[in-house]
């Protein structure tokens, strides 16, 4: 038990980070379908980079910017040209689903060099890590999932007990509302979707240095698209994207867990679960009543001052 | 020479499109003085003002707070310079509190202090004789909070030029005096006060001078005191107008409509409408008045067959018409016409033509799966004429027509299918005077030919103009149903906030 739920916890760090970096994109009023293809972009210039530098870091830093890169186009589209939102992050998705593919062509069944593996092995950290159950299950990973935790916490307080993070609501909101006030809305609506595009970014690196250290074509397979659904399933909230993204890492692994346990069930039917919840989810999920679980109210859509 | 005036606007020029908004638009606010700026709709008053809110560039002209020349870009740079404005539709966050929503936008420490913010609040509250609780959620607030907070909110920002479009529009009588109240106290301490209002008794109550702007012009700015209000309105619409309303006197006629203990519940499992009881008979308007969101809009859909109720009976020449169909209904002859604030939102299909928006409540009398155009263009043209609706032709979209004529097609559909018993929802929102009283002149027509009107409306004077008996709505429930000829406006809007007589 344990050991599936710590797995579970590996299984979802890549999905809660391209679930919080939708989350701040949608709670400042943009909604980025491209997740999927940020999170590809990510694991691509991720992966090159750790392959041609074997240093961990510029692996990072070069898959965030990558997923910034996408999200810029997305931001230059939809805030400065008044693009509809919707179609540019489909097409995004697209863009970088072919991103990957031309720029990994040449790195299929590519290795992460060991210097990179060796900085994704596992940390116990002291004192937590020795906490019965607990300790086992959340603290005694790699340093990625850690960082994850401390995305959760740092963006708890920043959407709640900042001023900044006050303002970037408001943007969402009511973006007439928050342009009134002399908050400055473009610069607001950028900075939020560059940000939330680069996790998105490292939650795919995520997935081509450790859940699949050797290159392929399709490393994210969907994971972007239930990211999209795992922030509704959140209510737009940190914390419980958390959680979510847990549930649906823990949904993903079951079958191979089912499998050593000496239970048959259909691959296919196992490799449905995660998609079969999302949708079960999102049905679930439209039906809340708290003004505080509904969308950013201006989520979506364009805004120009002088538009009457 | 030393200029003391709180805001000086000298020859504003601002175009949309081909529409010029403005031209050539002068006008000075002095500190404590409350300004009424008058005008039709359309006449360039919000287009005007949100160019000192930074929200809008002006194309040319000069603007010069307390004798300095001032250029905005952003609402930013308005709010540095001291001016507030309080929107007419509120721009507030709802899922927010007040605190948040006031410290919104402003500069400080990087975390946000709830404690010393609510202590703030609570100094300018005082101050200025306002009340609010700064923990509440905008949602949870009635129309009159809501605007309290948009005032304390430009206070907190320090703002010595308050600007206000049409605050009085949602508010009740009684809020309407304390609103007033606290502008004269805004006044005393030294604030220049613009207000933005059609309603002439109230210009002619709260203000010290009155600009008055007609077609995107303006047309002159008169002292208060030496100010008559046909006079006034002379100049807001450009010639003399008879600003008689009538009440048409018939004789009421036989019970149309009864509606008996009728509930309906809403998405948030709350009554929209409880217990709702009443009859309308024909020859007769029965007005409905209420505090905006009171059940006007259920009630109108519930008749209209659109909306379901939990229970009650709706008797319609003596058979209950409730679970019938909205297409049953209009066959009974009973007609609805809803001017919902976004006035497009419902009744009309904006990117149809008149045409087409005309053969959409008839297209079910032909025969044959292929739609003749004919017989809705001849309807079209007849109403047209009959209403008098300004447009290029027949096949022109209805969302590039004008606001007015938009309702008058609306409403010019509904009155020619002849209906027995007429539903209109705010048919003036949003009008000009002229447009107006050719609205209640049609609906005095339909009342001498024995129809049964039901008049939502938003303005109280007109109501009790206008109408034989007014229901009053309080949160879905009828408060009370008085004699028009002899109630009074505060009678009235006791009934609103929840009294009983």
């Amino acid at each position: 038990m344990v050991s599936f739920l710590a797995a579970a916890v590996i299984a979802a760090t890549p999905l809660l980070f391209a679930t919080l970096g939708e989350l701040i994109t949608e709670k400042s009023g943009s909604l980025n379908l491209g997740v999927e293809g940020m999170m590809l972009m990510g694991a691509v210039i991720g992966f090159s980079a750790a392959y041609g530098t074997g240093n961990p870091g510029i692996a990072l830093l070069g898959a965030f910017v990558a997923g910034g890169a996408g999200a810029l186009l997305f931001a230059i589209v939809t805030v400065s040209l008044q693009g509809n939102q919707v179609v540019t992050g489909l097409t995004l998705t697209i863009f970088g689903t072919g991103f990957a593919s031309f720029v990994g062509d040449k790195m299929i069944g590519l290795s992460v060099p060991a210097s990179v593996l060796e900085f994704f092995s596992a940390r116990k950290i002291p004192i937590l890590g020795d906490i019965p159950f607990i300790g086992p299950v959340l603290f005694r990973h790699d340093v990625f999932v850690y960082l994850g935790y401390a995305m959760v916490i740092a963006l708890s307080i920043y959407l709640y007990r900042t001023r900044a993070g006050l303002n970037m609501r408001a943007v969402g909101e009511n973006t007439a509302a928050a342009d009134a006030s002399g908050i400055a809305i473009t610069r607001h609506k950028y900075a939020h979707i560059i940000v939330g595009g680069g996790l998105c970014g490292l939650g795919g690196a995520y997935l081509g240095l450790v859940t699949v250290p050797i290159w392929q074509a399709d490393v994210v397979t969907g994971r972007g698209w239930i990211a999209v659904a795992l922030v509704i399933f959140a209510s737009w909230n940190p914390t419980k994207a958390f959680l979510g993204a847990f549930l649906f890492g823990a949904l993903s692994i079951l079958g191979l867990r089912l499998q050593s346990m000496g239970i048959h069930i259909s691959q296919y039917l196992v490799d449905l679960f995660p998609y079969a919840a999302t949708i079960i989810i999102v049905i679930i999920s439209t039906h809340k009543n708290r003004k505080e679980d509904l969308p950013p109210g201006n989520l979506s859509e364009p805004y120009f001052r002088e538009s009457r | 020479m030393i200029d003391t005036a709180a805001i000086r606007m000298e020859n504003i020029t601002k175009s949309f499109g081909s529409v010029i908004a403005n031209d050539r638009i002068n006008l000075t606010v002095n500190n404590g003085e409350i300004h009424a700026l008058l005008g039709e709709n359309g006449a360039g008053k919000s287009t005007l003002m949100n160019m000192l809110s930074g929200i809008y560039r002006p194309d040319s002209g000069s603007v010069f707070v307390n004798g300095e020349a001032v250029e905005f870009s952003s609402p930013r740079d308005s709010i540095k310079k001291g001016i507030g404005m309080i929107h007419q539709h509120f721009k507030l966050t709802e899922v927010m509190t007040a605190a948040d929503n006031i410290v919104l936008g402003q500069r400080g420490g990087f975390f946000t202090k709830e404690a010393n913010l609510v202590k703030q609040i609570a100094e300018i509250s005082d101050r200025y004789g306002l009340d609010i609780n700064p923990r509440k959620k905008v949602y949870e607030m009635s129309v009159g909070e809501k605007q309290t907070l948009e005032i304390i909110k430009v206070l907190y920002r320090g703002a010595r030029i308050l600007i206000m479009d049409e605050p009085t529009a949602v508010l009740t009588p009684q809020e309407i005096d304390k609103l007033f109240r606290i502008m004269r106290n805004m006044k005393e301490q030294g604030c220049a006060v613009v207000i933005i209002t059609h309603k002439l008794n109230e210009v002619m109550e709260i203000s010290d001078r009155i600009t008055i702007l007609r077609k995107g012009r303006s047309v002159d700015t008169v002292l208060t005191e030496d100010a008559e209000i046909p006079t006034l309105i002379e100049m807001m619409v450009g010639r003399k107008v008879d600003l008689k309303l009538r009440r048409e006197p018939t004789e009421r006629g036989e019970e149309l409509l009864r509606l008996d203990g009728v509930t309906v519940i809403d998405s948030d499992k709350k009554a929209a409408l409880d217990d709702v009881g009443f009859s309308l008979h024909a020859s007769e308007i029965l007005g409905v008045a209420g505090v905006a969101g009171s059940g006007q809009k259920e009630l109108c859909e519930t008749i209209a067959g659109l909306q379901a109720a939990e229970k009650g009976r709706i008797f319609f020449g003596g058979a209950n018409i409730l679970g019938k169909s909205p297409r049953e209904i209009i066959k009974l002859g009973i007609r609805m016409g809803f001017i919902p604030e976004d006035r497009l939102g419902m009744g009309l299909v904006a990117s149809m033509d008149i045409v087409h928006n005309i053969i959409l409540k008839e297209y079910q009398n032909q025969k044959g799966i292929v739609l003749r155009r004919r017989p809705g263009a001849e309807k079209a043209r007849r109403i047209v004429e009959r209403f008098d609706i300004q447009t290029p032709n027949l096949s022109t979209p209805v969302s590039k027509l004008s606001g007015g004529n938009i309702q008058k097609v609306l409403l010019g559909r509904e009155i020619d299918s002849d209906p027995k018993v007429l539903i209109t929802a705010y048919p003036v929102r949003g009008l000009d005077i002229g447009a107006s009283y050719r609205i209640y002149d049609l609906l005095n027509e339909q009342k001498r030919r024995g129809v049964g009107i039901i008049f939502i409306g938003e303005d109280l004077d007109v109501l009790l103009e206008l109408c034989d008996r007014i229901l009053v709505l309080t949160d879905g429930k009828i408060s009370g149903i008085v004699d028009a000829a002899r109630a009074t406006k505060e009678e009235i809007g006791f009934l609103m906030t929840g009294g009983r007589i």
